[in-house]
């Protein structure tokens, strides 16, 4: 048997310690991706053109280019000005700014989605402009973008084993350094395979039922 | 200006050559994710269980496991079953394996959409299922499915990045190794994503080409 449940059994605790790691950058890079993304639509929508040009061409760059490039991008380019961070935090900032650009699609969406009467009347009404995006506008906009954000956060969940490139110890560099102490590869990577399988699946399921309550109706 | 063109005279060979490998793992992981994507999408709809079943696992496990995680399986784990592959033939498998549990889902839903009433005109008309499927529901679905496979192509791409991890000298790996060489960091790394996203517009324009000939083709628009 090439598979030996002993070591495997072995591995898990350290394996599961990593997880926590995997899950606090999804959290915290699903936080900057959120913000962020938001910020993007909505300097997409200025009147003033060169800015909302340059946000349509950030998004745009962003999203065509590759995550992992982009993590070694902040991870090399940051400490030449002088701004030292730790792996994890490049990391975070990476992976959220990466995502911030899908999100800002996803936001734009939403907002266009808001029936033009409800401008109108917010208007006739005579609110102020920061009423009628705050009050108004962006609730009915963000509702209808939950379970789609929801399905980024999963995405990003599966993205952040490209961590493992600058050095932080999610489960992949975890599994990655037991194999290479142990030369055994096959239990900590199908462990870790395993944890990602039974995860998004319960997340997917999770996204569903977010789909079925916010996506009907109002 | 000099300078510039001292910088693309010392680097730009490597990374072209990077650029080759990037585009080989692009266009042999959508020849596999296109293969494994019809082949799937379509299983999944089949009766039998002994095809709708080992489809729907395929999907359920390359799209829950993470790309990363599954090119690390197949480069470090596979051997313990005495199958070692090398770098490029793994990189061009996992894109593939990975992109087609994504594509098969494109082509389900897409077929899915195609209307009812298309199957029962067809068996009204006395053609057999097959028949139907290739000559009158696989048209009007492949027009759905191209722009998400666009999007997916260019995911792929972006994908082939990873496989610099397990030692392949792809652009991500060639700009690591010309900026460990020079330390020459922003303008390397500037360089491959303005390459990167060439590389994107390229694909996307394609894709966008091909979905005007099919709704042409179609007689779609006029």
């Amino acid at each position: 048997m090439i598979w030996s449940w002993e070591f495997a059994l072995d591995v898990l605790p350290d394996l599961l310690g990593a997880f926590v790691v995997t899950m606090e950058a999804t959290v915290a890079g699903f936080a900057v991706a959120a913000v962020a993304g938001l910020g993007w639509a909505l300097l997409r929508m200025v009147p003033v053109r060169p800015l909302a040009r340059a946000a349509f061409l950030f998004v745009d760059f962003v999203r065509s280019t590759p995550l992992l490039i982009q993590i070694y991008f902040l991870y090399f380019v940051l400490p030449e000005y002088g701004v030292a961070l730790a792996p994890m935090t490049i990391g975070i900032l990476a992976i959220g700014l990466h995502y911030s650009a899908y999100t800002a699609e996803v936001y734009r969406a939403g907002i266009e989605a808001v029936p033009r009467g409800q401008w109108e009347a917010a208007r006739a009404l005579n609110l102020p402009t920061s009423a009628i995006w705050l009050r108004i506008v962006l609730p009915q906009a963000v509702r209808p973008t939950v379970p789609v954000l929801g399905n980024y956060f999963i995405a990003m969940f599966k993205d952040t084993p490209l961590l493992a490139a600058i050095t932080v110890m999610e489960m992949l560099q975890t599994a990655k350094l037991i194999g290479a102490e142990s030369f055994r590869y096959l239990e900590p990577l199908t462990i870790t395979g395993v944890i990602f399988l039974v995860v998004s699946l319960v997340a997917s399921y999770g996204v569903r039922k977010l789909e079925v309550r916010y996506a009907i109706g109002r | 200006m000099t300078d510039l063109l001292a910088f693309l005279r010392t680097h730009l060979p490597a990374l072209v050559e990077g650029l080759r490998v990037t585009l080989q793992l692009t266009l042999g992981g959508a020849v596999v994710a296109a293969l494994l994507g019809v082949a799937a999408g379509l299983g999944r709809r089949s009766r039998s269980r002994w095809i709708s079943w080992p489809a729907h696992l395929y999907v359920e496990i390359f799209r829950g496991t993470s790309a990363m995680v599954q090119l690390f399986w197949f480069y470090f784990a596979l051997p313990f079953f005495g199958l070692g592959l090398p770098a490029l033939v793994t990189g061009v498998l996992v894109l593939g394996l990975n992109s087609g549990a994504y594509f098969a889902e494109v082509v389900r839903s897409a077929i899915a959409h195609v209307d009812r009433g298309q199957w029962e005109a067809g068996r009204a008309l006395g053609l057999d299922d097959r028949t139907i499927l290739s000559r009158v529901v696989m048209p009007q679905a492949l027009a759905m499915m191209l722009p998400p496979a666009g999007n997916l192509l260019v995911e792929l791409m972006k994908n082939t990045a990873l496989v610099s991890l397990i030692t392949l000298s792809e652009l991500t790996f060639a700009t690591q190794v010309q900026r460990a060489a020079t330390l020459q960091t922003v303008p390397l790394f500037a360089l491959a994503l303005l390459v990167y996203f060439a590389v994107a517009q390229v694909l996307l324009t394609g894709v966008r080409r091909l979905e005007r000939r099919v709704t042409a083709y179609r007689g779609l628009r006029a």
